[in-house]
């Protein structure tokens, strides 16, 4: 059973359409990332799936069941646009949104004094908002996002406004979360974070889904049997008729960087045996792409084949 | 609904928790009295600090006689009026009198002379006193006689019935204590709506420029989270209306009872004390007459059908705040800031403003013209002059009217406001204007 399936979903406003029927799987226990540029119409799904707005269309099933109502507590949402509210003290401000997520008051008690001492802040408890660092108010945001146990988070750009030793807390906290069993939707632009985290990505570009599937078979998609050389000494001849050369370069002295592309069915130990025999290896990798080459390339709108040519060369 | 419940009791909480909560609650209610105690106060030094003036009088005209007064000591001298202007200076009292001999039909040239400049009321006392002598001794010239002076006096006073045509009943009344009522309702109405709207909208903005809505409505519904903003701070409102009523009450109770002026539950019981012993005393008469005008007043007012008044104002009191305040809520969604709401918020309290100004021009003056009839019907105008209206008798058929119209009014603009509020509150920094909340209306979600 897949955690969140969205199949078809259509929504449109009076001048635009903002998804076009859209279909996603999201598997359990997975980090998902959900990519686009903006206004493809990422917030709009992610609203759908909180039921801030209705779709026009299409079906969506949360943990099997049709979504409803009830699924609000099963959810924690941290939006691109969010806040606090600045007045009210961090303690009164952790029990009121658990307890709108439908946590007792007594179990958001223990919760939220439980997280605080995790991310040890306890002293915050009676402190306001408007008092806060941005930094420490994002804590206490991704707390409050997390605190109801919720099995799926959706995390629409959850890096933004922390520094290095934050965001790595907080990322560490979000693998524990998917460890113990919760699914994670991240909606981003930072691919580093996509190639470190996600599992399965999703690509929605202009209203549409143009790419979906786990991170190594999209890779897979796109590699192109491409290799990166380093070697000593240039004079090495391949069999044109099998390899093509598509740029060398001179890094130091006689150490050179070759990219060469193999011909379909050629496995990379050939490769290598066949370059063992004519030059001094230093190095060789094969050039996969990068998920930022992908995003930037398929947003490009460039059709597959086109991006797998680029792909080599850049 | 239990969300609601949350929602409402964060937004009273919130509220009812700040300090500034706390100083305007007590302060308020202390304000009037304070006000009027320091009035009292400042009046009842003064007349302590007042003593009486000796003044001396130089009467050439030898027409008067002279008698204290509360204000004046009077000394009469003779001689001629340089010497008396001599003796003046160095006698240390307040004024010295000239008045040259007149004839009666034509009294000129009295003077005043004095070290300092006499008060506006001491010249009036002054002028009064020698004004009075002068109309007896015109009188007198005219041979008419105190008695007959006193048969002249004329006092009438209409008694006033009202006669409901359905059942007969006649009722005594008063314009006065109608117009009243009529006019301390109404204004508590209009301060209620405009004060907890304006904070509705207010908090409308700063859950959005916080930007924490988002977090909210994927916990609640829009509605939900309107309607319990809406009703979290009518309870607070309430809260401190109650509040208010019952410190001003003590308070101006207390100012009153310290200054030594009773109130009027205490008057009332002493003059109705004293009227068992009235008869043996003649000097009382005046104050009998005070008895009648008192009596009569409480008569009257307990003539109102207070518990009716009570009932139809706590309604339209709510019913108002509740058509204007989603109204509100509407605007505060539309807008990132209190500057942006201007526009929006001009249409929302003309409406407001109208049945505030009517209260005044048209409602209290003639409660049952037809202007008045159709204010207190629409539901835009209809809590203010309703009970404008109340206390001097509303048709039930009207009254009905006028409540199912601003049942419709709030769930109408509640339905209205929800539409557009859903919208607003997710779309930060666009421009926005009435076509655009047409069409934030028109969205289906």
């Amino acid at each position: 059973m897949e955690a969140l399936s969205v199949k078809n979903v259509t929504k449109r406003y009076t001048n635009h359409v903002a998804l076009d029927n859209v279909s996603i799987t999201i598997p359990q226990k997975s980090i998902y990332g959900l990519l686009g540029p903006n206004g493809a119409g990422k917030t709009t799904l992610i609203r759908i799936i909180n039921q801030i707005i209705n779709r026009d269309s299409g079906d969506i099933t949360l943990f099997g069941e049709p979504l409803n109502e009830k699924h609000v507590g099963v959810i924690g949402y941290l939006p691109e646009e969010r806040g606090l509210y600045k007045k009210l003290k961090i303690g009164d401000q952790l029990l009121y949104l658990a307890q709108l997520k439908g946590m007792s008051r007594a179990q958001a008690l223990e919760k939220s004094k439980a997280w605080l001492k995790k991310f040890q802040v306890t002293d915050w408890w009676d402190k306001k908002v408007e008092d806060l660092s941005k930094g420490m108010a994002q804590k206490v945001q991704f707390i409050s996002t997390v605190m109801h146990e919720p099995k799926l988070i959706i995390l629409d750009e959850p890096f933004s406004g922390f520094d290095p030793v934050n965001a790595k807390l907080i990322t560490e906290e979000i693998l524990a979360l998917r460890d113990r069993g919760s699914t994670i939707i991240f909606s981003t632009h930072r691919m580093e974070t996509v190639e470190d985290l996600c599992d399965d990505i999703a690509l929605i570009n202009k209203s549409k889904k143009i790419l979906e599937g786990s991170k190594k078979q999209v890779k897979d998609q796109f590699r192109s049997n491409t290799f990166l050389v380093e070697h000593h000494g240039n004079n090495f001849a391949l069999d044109p008729s099998r390899y093509e050369i598509v740029r060398q370069q001179v890094i130091e002295g006689d150490l050179y960087a070759t990219t060469l592309k193999a011909q379909t069915g050629i496995k990379p130990n050939q490769v290598i045996r066949e370059l063992i025999e004519k030059t001094e290896l230093s190095s060789f990798q094969e050039k996969l792409p990068s998920m930022a080459d992908i995003f930037i390339g398929l947003v490009q709108g460039e059709d597959e084949d086109a991006l797998r040519k680029h792909l080599q060369e850049v | 609904m239990n969300k609601i419940l949350l929602i409402i009791q964060r937004e009273f909480l919130n509220r009812v928790q700040k300090k500034s909560f706390l100083l305007t609650t007590i302060l308020v209610p202390l304000i009037f009295p304070a006000i009027m105690g320091v009035m009292i106060y400042i009046v009842v030094k003064q007349s302590e600090v007042t003593t009486v003036k000796t003044v001396q009088v130089l009467d050439d005209s030898h027409k008067f006689t002279f008698k204290d007064t509360k204000d004046f000591k009077f000394t009469v001298i003779t001689g001629s009026l340089d010497a008396a202007k001599v003796a003046y200076d160095s006698s240390g009292d307040f004024g010295l009198v000239y008045i040259p001999p007149f004839e009666i039909s034509d009294p000129k040239g009295f003077t005043l002379l004095s070290h300092e400049n006499p008060t506006l009321e001491q010249i009036g006392s002054l002028e009064g006193y020698f004004e009075d002598q002068v109309r007896n001794m015109k009188l007198q010239q005219y041979k008419v006689d105190q008695a007959t002076l006193d048969a002249l006096k004329t006092d009438i006073e209409i008694r006033q019935v009202t006669k409901d045509a359905t059942t007969g009943e006649e009722k005594s009344s008063s314009s006065g204590l109608i117009y009243g009522v009529g006019f301390v309702l109404g204004i508590l109405i209009y301060m209620f709506v405009l004060i907890y709207g304006i904070q509705i909208m207010q908090g409308v903005i700063d859950e959005k420029t916080s930007k924490v809505v988002e977090v909210i409505v994927s916990s609640v519904k829009p509605f939900q989270l309107m309607l319990g903003k809406i009703i979290g701070i009518a309870s607070v409102g309430l809260l401190q209306f109650t509040i208010w009523i019952v410190l001003s009450f003590g308070v101006t109770s207390s100012v009153l009872a310290y200054f030594g002026l009773n109130t009027p539950q205490k008057q009332m019981m002493e003059q109705v004390s004293k009227q068992v012993d009235q008869a043996d005393q003649n000097s009382m008469e005046s104050k009998a007459a005070k008895n009648e005008d008192l009596q009569k007043m409480i008569f009257n007012w307990s003539q109102l059908p207070l518990a009716k008044i009570a009932a139809v104002f706590v309604f339209f009191f709510l019913g108002g705040y509740l058509l204007y305040g989603s109204l509100f809520a509407a605007v505060g969604s539309a807008v990132d800031s209190i500057q942006d709401a201007q526009q929006f918020q001009f249409p929302i309290t003309l409406p407001l403003l109208i049945g505030y100004m009517s209260l005044f021009i048209i409602v209290l003056r003639d409660p049952n013209s037809t202007a008045s009839f159709w204010l207190s019907i629409i539901p835009f105008t209809s809590p203010v002059a309703m009970v404008g209206r109340i206390a001097s008798g509303v048709p039930a058929w009207e009254l009905a009217l006028s409540m199912g119209l601003l049942i419709a009014g709030f769930l109408f603009t509640t339905w209205v406001a929800g539409r557009i509020y859903r919208v607003g509150i997710l779309m930060t920094g666009t421009k926005v204007n009435y076509k655009v909340l047409a069409k934030w209306f028109m969205t289906k979600q």
